[in-house]
């Protein structure tokens, strides 16, 4: 009974924590030690991957190794056995320390398959939205071709221009909004040098590659704010060019995308300007 | 006779001064430069690591005063350092040029005054590596310099150019070196020393040596475009003109993962003979250790792409990497395995360079299986360019390789010195390298699981905690250098400690223990003869 109230206690601490946060649920909590919530179907799955398959794997090898390593250390020592074996083959034994770890890996191997091909492939024929991202030094550009003409850049906020409860490094300027729970087709490419664009609790991280337009889908299932960094290397203010994506109804997403386009129609030059970059 | 005299008068002569080490064509003399010049780079990149740790201790800006180009510079030349310019000149140049001709009982290396342009070519090489932080404020593209970031991105940098340099000179230093130890291990072992009676080490130097002569050129062709790229107009990396910036990538790892393996089967090697030696056993499974190394070296060169998952490739492709990737965790199994049944049935003694070596059986095998994790192109996804593949590969590389290359020191300095070290040092020494670098690097996965990206120079302070404790490991892992530097005094300063022809007793059965401790200027002038009975293991 014990261990399923632990779970339970577990289960209503994970699942208050993004409550309290104000709708924050793509944001890694300090002293975390695993990963993110899931937050779309391939984070599910990675971690369905990695709680089933690879994280008990790694832990009974790991595991097997220090355990035995350390019989052996205490047994053999030179005090319980001043007068060491001569053995120096044992043919099945080779076998099956050859044969055990090449079936781990098949075992390993067939879903891990199956998450990539999942992973990549949209499971719809046609995406709900398509939106393009280009990576720039050292800002992020998003384009929405559904809607004629909404585009915008986003730029890290400064320490001094955050608002209040929004985490430092990870905030911009624009706020890439998405509907939730609809199958958003992301296309990808930089302008320059290469980034990488990528959302941990949606289970996304893609190159922007210039001259190459790289494609990958993403359903966030649940409403709040993610937030990603850029994860390639791309010079100076590569630490400075985060993501902060927000995942709203698709009411509030038609409106948005309505006010957005409003308010480039308006004069408003900047608008405009940033639109030819 | 008198002929016979003459040419004895001749092999007697030994240079002194400074030229017995400029002109050197002695192995033994060239492996001790090789030695002095990676520790002496070894200590630059271990100072250039601490500084990142500092930096990173607390959110915000740190040492570096939001210098953000500054800590680009420093990971990249800690990376290139510590790959270039210490494990590999330690490894190959160090401990391969003192031990390869001992352990198969030859008079020297094949071609000795290749050995002789094989190391001073790399001190133009450090020169022009260390000369490049100080042009135009450095090279902060990372170590694995890619395009475009290294070409039309930092276009006009003469630093760049003077890094691509520096890694032409390493480069056909270690093809040279490469060549001279595959003519070596090939033509002069000692008569009855068949090849499946060479020890372990001088196996690991046979493959690491072929890794090196078909990975190395590649490097040398990708870093020549970029050269090109950059000063002469060409686009093989610029989509602007017809190239690609993903084929440099392809170049670059269809060098750069056979080069982890170049850093790492020498430490194998070093293990095999001190798990054996202080296990009083020949390694068990001999044949199947030889062969395993080899069969790692071969799969090491299919398997390049991992390291690009995310960079757009077709599903396809993918899935084959995955696959070919995790068939290399069976070959390394059978050698942790085999280390393993050694010890077993074994008359264990806890020296410190067998601490060394339990020590990297255990961290290798963690790092072991977070390749495996990591070879899952869907995982991944989660995992590419954050903190878990930095946790990772320093499991290997720092806590593995490294942790090999002080037990290989604490193993032969005796030898090569004729000086033992202090035994209380070096057992100091490791237990607080042994803290210290797990403090550091184990919560790094957890960085890496909960987003952390790896090579910026600040960091949400949602990942402030682990940052802490990581940062807090490497004063420990500092500790535990100081340490270090007072053995070395002992060792070279002080000369407390003569060490015998063979401190280690029975269980050293490779030829090199066969010599005086420091063996002379020349040594098998006439070749030991190696017959009957086998010394399968040895």
């Amino acid at each position: 009974m014990t261990p399923f109230l632990v779970v339970a206690v577990l289960v209503v601490a994970v699942h208050a924590a993004p409550a309290l946060a104000q709708e924050t649920v793509g944001l890694p909590e300090d002293w975390q030690w695993g990963f993110q919530p899931a937050a779309s179907p391939s984070m599910e799955d990675i971690h369905w991957l990695y709680d089933v398959f690879l994280f008990p794997v790694m832990m009974i090898i790991s595991a097997f190794v220090l355990l035995l390593m350390a019989y052996i250390l205490v047994r053999y020592r030179r005090a319980a056995n001043p007068n060491p074996s001569g053995t120096t083959h044992n043919s099945l034994l080779e076998v099956v320390w050859t044969g055990i770890p090449a079936l781990i890996l098949i075992v390993i191997a067939i879903p891990s398959l199956r998450l990539l091909y999942d992973q990549e492939t949209l499971p719809v024929a046609e995406p709900d939205l398509t939106i393009k991202i280009t990576g720039h030094q050292w800002y992020w550009s998003y384009e929405y071709p559904d809607y004629d003409g909404l585009e915008f850049d986003a730029y890290i906020l400064g320490d001094d221009e955050l608002a209040e409860g929004q985490p430092r490094l990870l905030a911009t300027d624009t706020t890439v909004v998405v509907p939730v729970d609809k199958y958003i087709r992301l296309q990808i490419t930089s302008e320059d040098v290469i980034h990488a664009w990528a959302l941990p609790a949606a289970g996304v991280k893609m190159d922007a590659v210039p001259g190459r337009l790289n494609e990958i889908w993403m359903k966030l299932e649940q409403p709040g704010m993610y937030y990603g960094q850029c994860s390639e290397l791309c010079g100076l203010n590569h630490g400075y060019m985060p993501i902060m994506v927000e995942a709203v109804s698709e009411a509030e997403f038609g409106t948005w995308a309505n006010e957005q386009l409003a308010s480039r129609g308006s004069a408003d030059g900047a608008v405009v300007t940033v639109a030819q970059n | 006779m008198s002929q016979a005299q003459a040419v004895e008068d001749h092999h007697a002569h030994q240079p002194t001064g400074f030229l017995r080490y400029l002109y050197s064509t002695n192995h033994k003399d060239i492996g001790t430069m090789y030695i002095v010049y990676g520790f002496v780079f070894g200590l630059i990149g271990f100072l250039m690591s601490m500084l990142i740790r500092i930096e990173l201790a607390y959110p915000g800006d740190g040492i570096l005063g939001g210098d953000y180009h500054l800590y680009n510079v420093l990971i990249t030349s800690h990376g290139l350092i510590m790959i270039f310019f210490m494990i590999m000149p330690v490894f190959i140049g160090g401990f391969g040029n003192w031990m390869v001709p001992l352990m198969i009982g030859a008079p020297d290396m094949a071609f000795p005054r290749m050995n002789n342009i094989s190391f001073w070519l790399l001190i133009p090489s450090g020169i022009l590596l260390v000369g490049s932080v100080f042009i135009g404020g450095g090279t902060g593209v990372g170590w694995t310099i890619y395009a475009p970031l290294s070409t039309y991105g930092n276009q006009g940098n003469l630093a760049i150019d003077c890094l691509i340099l520096a890694i032409h000179l390493a480069g056909a230093s270690s093809i040279l070196g490469a060549i001279n130890f595959i003519t070596t291990i090939f033509n002069m072992r000692a008569p009855g020393m068949t090849l499946h009676r060479m020890p372990l080490f001088v196996w690991a130097v046979l493959v690491t040596a072929f890794l090196l002569v078909l990975s190395l050129p590649v490097l040398a062709g990708a870093i020549t475009m970029l050269l090109t790229d950059r000063n002469f107009g060409t686009g093989f990396f610029d989509p602007a003109l017809g190239g690609d910036p993903v084929l440099y990538q392809h170049l670059f790892w269809f060098f750069g993962h056979p080069e982890v393996y170049i850093l790492i089967l020498p430490g194998f090697g070093i293990v095999s003979h001190i798990i054996s030696t202080f296990s009083r056993k020949p390694i068990f499974g001999y044949l199947g250790m030889a062969y395993a190394m080899v069969a790692i070296g071969f799969v090491g060169f299919i398997v390049w792409a991992h390291h690009m998952y995310t960079v757009g490739m077709g599903l396809d492709t993918k899935a084959y990497f995955i696959i070919a990737t995790m068939i290399i965790a069976v070959p390394t199994g059978i050698k942790i395995f085999s280390w393993l049944a050694t010890m077993w049935g074994g008359s264990i003694e806890f020296r410190t360079p067998m601490l060394w070596a339990i020590g990297f059986i255990f961290l290798f095998t963690v790092g072991g299986v977070t390749g495996v994790l990591l070879a899952n192109a869907g995982i991944d996804t989660a995992m590419h360019d954050t903190y878990f593949v930095v946790a990772h590969f320093h499991y290997v590389l720092s806590l593995g390789a490294v942790f090999a290359l002080f037990g290989g020191f604490y193993y032969w300095i005796g030898k090569m010195t004729g000086y033992q070290y202090p035994e209380w040092a070096g057992k100091l020494h490791f237990w607080l390298t042994l803290i210290g670098v797990n403090v550091t690097f184990f919560p790094q996965h957890f960085l890496g699981m909960a987003g952390m990206p790896r090579r910026i120079p600040d960091f949400p302070d949602v990942y402030a905690g682990w940052n802490l404790v990581s940062s807090i490991g490497s004063y420990i892992t500092a500790a535990g250098m100081v340490v270090f530097l007072y053995v070395l005094y002992y060792v070279f300063v002080a000369n407390r400690a003569r060490c015998p022809d063979n401190p280690w007793g029975e269980g050293a059965t490779t030829l090199e223990w066969t010599v005086s401790s420091p063996p002379p200027f020349h040594t098998f002038e006439d070749p030991p003869y190696m017959g009957a009975p086998a010394r399968a293991g040895h």
